[in-house]
């Protein structure tokens, strides 16, 4: 119906956004009626989502056709940009910021670099930047989801925590079957996606080749490399994220930081 | 008779949060054997204090010294094995109770026999409880596991923070029994929190009031509770 009445592109792609973000808002209306309050969060993600992937593509169709450093710097950006989002969801925990980062860079740059160099990635800006930013905005999703449910954990098992420093165990081994579910269900959507690749979902990358002239057999081969690369990025993301993170919730006495209320942090010296 | 040895000495021991003292310049000895309860009302600052006795918070300045060594020099696992402690509510992990006694001495690389777990049950009442499962335990029999699994790192002095307060009234006398008969079975160092002065003058041979994190009274039952 659009179709008939846009017939210039970006009005077109305007129109449908605007049709795609009512469709999101009724849904946090629905989320409203059961007392989840996500309108202003939701509001400020539409918006801010749009407009920085239309700077994004503004930008890439002059980058796209700059040399190939262009192609490092971005992701660097785009890794940079990851750790600032992700460290949101581990509100509360001194140095999460620097966490994110290093386990997003950790991640998705260690498995980036190892296939561009394999020749697995293609080193030409119009791939490279696809394929790294798929890599990199997954680590960033894997990394929230670990540290999320890292914090939640700890605050609601505090007693337990204690208890286990209280009869002499270390603040790694207290910790540790939080730092090990925190790891697992972080990989829940990665493992789930490699699962249900090609039976559920056909992914965006694959019909993208296939429009573009792919033979289809190659293209839907190249997929299940892109879902593996995916996953071993954000695995690896995860595990650097959750063993860093663990010591910055216990001083180096092995005082637990980490404790509901007042902003959670506890008022021990972080270096007693 | 001679003097017994200080075990436990706290030398104008205080913890401030946002520039309000939850406890303040406390300075006590505990000699061996000897039982001090902490008496006070609700956020006087009794188990701020007893928090800082094993170092599971900072304090903001003094010390406490454990068999005359300064505890900031010794490892906080080893510390914490050496002063054990039992907390209102039991928190035992899940799986088996012999699991749940063997986890101190598993922190150190030891192994706690079933014979040495059998008669730390035996000691708690719980004999034939070994291989159960702790999720079908009532409050009471997990007050007693976790004075069994304290009691399993063999502790030079136990804390005890309100072991009772969350039990209901059978169970608080049962467990309150057996506390007394294992601290004096044993000759156990213990610091007791209470809230109940009645159980303070019961279970212990000192008594130390706190209000403001301040010592207001401090000496022997008789002194403190009866005087």
């Amino acid at each position: 119906m659009l179709n008939r009445l846009f017939t210039d592109q970006l009005q077109l792609g305007l129109a449908q956004s605007a049709v795609a973000a009512l469709l999101v808002f009724v849904v946090v209306l629905l989320g409203r009626w059961r007392k989840v309050h996500l309108e202003r969060e939701v509001a400020i993600a539409l918006v801010r989502g749009l407009v920085q992937i239309i700077a994004v593509g503004s930008v890439l169709v002059v980058l796209l056709r700059g040399p190939q450093w262009t192609g490092a710097f971005l992701l660097a950006a785009m890794i940079l940009a990851a750790g600032a989002i992700s460290t949101k969801r581990a509100k509360g925990i001194p140095g999460s910021l620097l966490v994110s980062t290093c386990s997003i860079a950790c991640g998705s740059g260690s498995v980036i670099a190892i296939m561009t160099w394999l020749g697995v990635i293609d080193t030409a800006i119009t791939s490279l930047i696809p394929v790294g930013s798929m890599l990199i905005a997954n680590a960033m999703n894997t990394n929230g989801l670990a540290l999320n449910r890292f914090r939640s954990d700890v605050l609601a098992h505090v007693g337990e925590i204690e208890t286990a420093l209280a009869l002499g165990a270390s603040s790694k081994q207290s910790i540790a079957p939080y730092v090990q579910a925190s790891f697992e269900t972080s990989l829940i959507p990665a493992i789930d996606s490699l699962r249900s690749l090609g039976i559920v979902w056909i992914p965006g990358l694959m019909a993208g080749m296939l429009l573009s002239g792919s033979r289809p057999i190659y293209a839907a081969i190249y997929q299940f490399v892109v879902i593996a690369m995916i996953f071993a990025s954000s695995s690896l993301t995860s595990l650097v994220s959750t063993m860093l993170i663990s010591s910055h919730v216990f001083t180096s006495a092995d005082q637990l930081l980490l404790r509901p209320g007042n902003g959670e942090i506890g008022t021990q010296a972080k270096k007693a | 008779m001679p003097e017994k040895s200080i075990v436990l000495r706290t030398d104008l021991l205080s913890r401030s949060i946002q520039n309000r003292k939850l406890v303040d310049d406390i300075t006590v000895e505990v000699r061996a054997g000897e039982v001090l309860a902490v008496v006070g009302s609700s956020g006087s600052g009794k188990s701020s204090f007893l928090r800082l006795l094993n170092r599971l918070d900072e304090p903001s300045s003094g010390t406490v010294f454990l068999e005359d060594i300064d505890y900031r020099t010794i490892p906080p696992c080893e510390l914490r094995r050496k002063v054990g402690m039992v907390t209102q509510r039991a928190f035992l992990f899940p799986g088996t109770v012999y699991e749940n006694l063997q986890f101190g001495p598993k922190q150190r690389g030891e192994e706690l026999s079933e014979n040495l777990a059998q008669e730390l049950l035996d000691g708690v009442g719980l004999s034939s409880y070994l291989m159960r499962d702790v999720t079908h335990l009532s409050g009471g029999e997990a007050q007693r596991i976790s004075i069994a699994r304290a009691l399993a790192n063999t502790p030079s002095v136990l804390l005890l923070d309100e072991p009772t307060s969350a039990l209901d009234d059978e169970s608080k006398s049962g467990v309150e029994g057996l506390l007394h008969d294992i601290i004096r079975k044993r000759r156990l160092t213990c610091v007791m929190v209470t809230h109940d002065v009645a159980q303070a003058a019961r279970m212990a041979t000192h008594v130390m009031m706190l209000a403001d994190g301040r010592v207001i009274k401090e000496g022997t039952v008789k002194e403190v509770l009866h005087a």
